[in-house]
């Protein structure tokens, strides 16, 4: 890691241990919110699978059901019969918040025009393989629209986690280490200033002392060559 | 009020016209592809579902949309059948999450419920 230089301050030493709480907070946080979105993903994801491997079963049936009636009957009337719909299928779009990711909710909404049989076309020309084929699509529409809905918040939820996780990581592995790293480099220069005072002083004192006892002993000395001159 | 929209080849989705979907055939991926990106860009589109075949070629063009609330983009399979493609993109948004494929390993839900439980 790349050292940084900062002033060895109490000052300083107490700002980076702030931002170190800060750091932590946010950091847990984050991972409660990565916990949470990681269950409602993996619910999310659980759905959209079953759902699928029912959508896709059911679909399946459709276009067997489309393939026959289109062995039975022209190309032609077949367009005919289903190219001016008498429904229009229409999208409400709500949005839902998921742990502040705005996922969309699909309503879906039928109009259709005059009278409201499923069919859009006379029976006169048409086989009984259409009419099947048609009910069984219009019977998966529902999950259709579900399924999209759940596989676009899968996307976004997904896309969600990976940035939370980054920055949880982010903060792991970097940010509070280094900052812990930056408080014990403060703490271990100041306590070093700290010892190199205590010395220095020790060290002026002795100075003190010894000069005090070479004046001590000088005045001895003059007294007793004094009382001796007396 | 937004629409719903299919892209595929003609036989697939000729029976959603009949549903209200607003149908857009498409002979070939070029096609495909410009009709997916004039459809994502009018902003009239709720769900665009788009034909497996087309889906698989079409990777990159539906990767730009995939992080945008709107349209969604969702394949489902054409008239072959399916070749399991819808759900590979599940496995990768599984993946992209969780770091690892939980899902889709083995498909015995116990194992999945302690994969779930060991994951960091």
């Amino acid at each position: 890691m790349a050292e940084i230089r900062v002033n060895p301050t109490r000052m300083e030493m107490k700002r980076y241990q702030t931002r170190y709480q800060t750091a932590r907070r946010g950091h847990k946080l984050l991972k409660d919110k990565r916990d949470e979105l990681m269950r409602l993903f993996l619910d999310v994801v659980r759905e959209d699978k079953a759902l699928r491997e029912r959508v896709e079963a059911a679909l399946k049936e459709v276009y067997g059901g489309f393939t026959v009636a289109s062995a039975v009957s022209s190309p032609k009337m077949l367009q005919e019969a289903l190219i001016c719909p008498k429904k229009e299928g229409a999208l409400e779009v709500d949005h839902k918040n998921l742990m502040s990711v705005n996922v969309p909710v699909f309503r879906l909404q039928v109009q259709a025009a005059g009278n409201t049989d499923r069919y859009n076309y006379g029976m006169a020309f048409t086989s009984g393989e259409l009419d099947s084929a048609l009910r069984a699509l219009a019977d998966v529409m529902e999950d259709l629209m579900r399924m999209a809905e759940l596989e676009k918040t899968a996307q976004l939820l997904a896309e969600e986690i990976e940035r939370t996780r980054r920055r949880v990581n982010a903060l792991e592995y970097i940010l509070m280490p280094q900052y812990l790293e930056i408080i014990r480099t403060i703490r271990m220069r100041l306590e070093e200033n700290d010892r190199g005072n205590t010395t220095r002083l020790m060290k002026v004192k002795d100075m003190m002392v010894q000069a005090q006892m070479e004046q001590n002993a000088q005045a001895d000395e003059d007294e007793e060559s004094e009382t001796s001159a007396s | 009020m937004y629409k719903i929209g299919i892209i595929g080849k003609r036989d697939a989705v000729l029976g959603f016209m009949a549903l209200g979907f607003s149908v857009h055939e498409a002979a070939t991926v070029e096609e495909a592809a410009k009709e997916l990106h004039m459809m994502a860009r009018s902003q009239e589109y709720g769900v665009i579902f788009l034909t497996e075949d087309y889906a698989v070629q079409l990777e990159n063009e539906t990767a730009r949309y995939r992080d945008l609330p709107l349209p969604a983009i969702v394949s489902i399979p054409g008239q072959e059948g399916s070749t399991g493609y819808g759900m590979s993109n599940l496995r990768r948004a599984v993946e992209r999450a969780v770091g690892a494929d939980i899902l889709f390993k083995n498909n015995e839900p116990a194992q999945t419920e302690k994969e779930e439980r060991n994951k960091p």
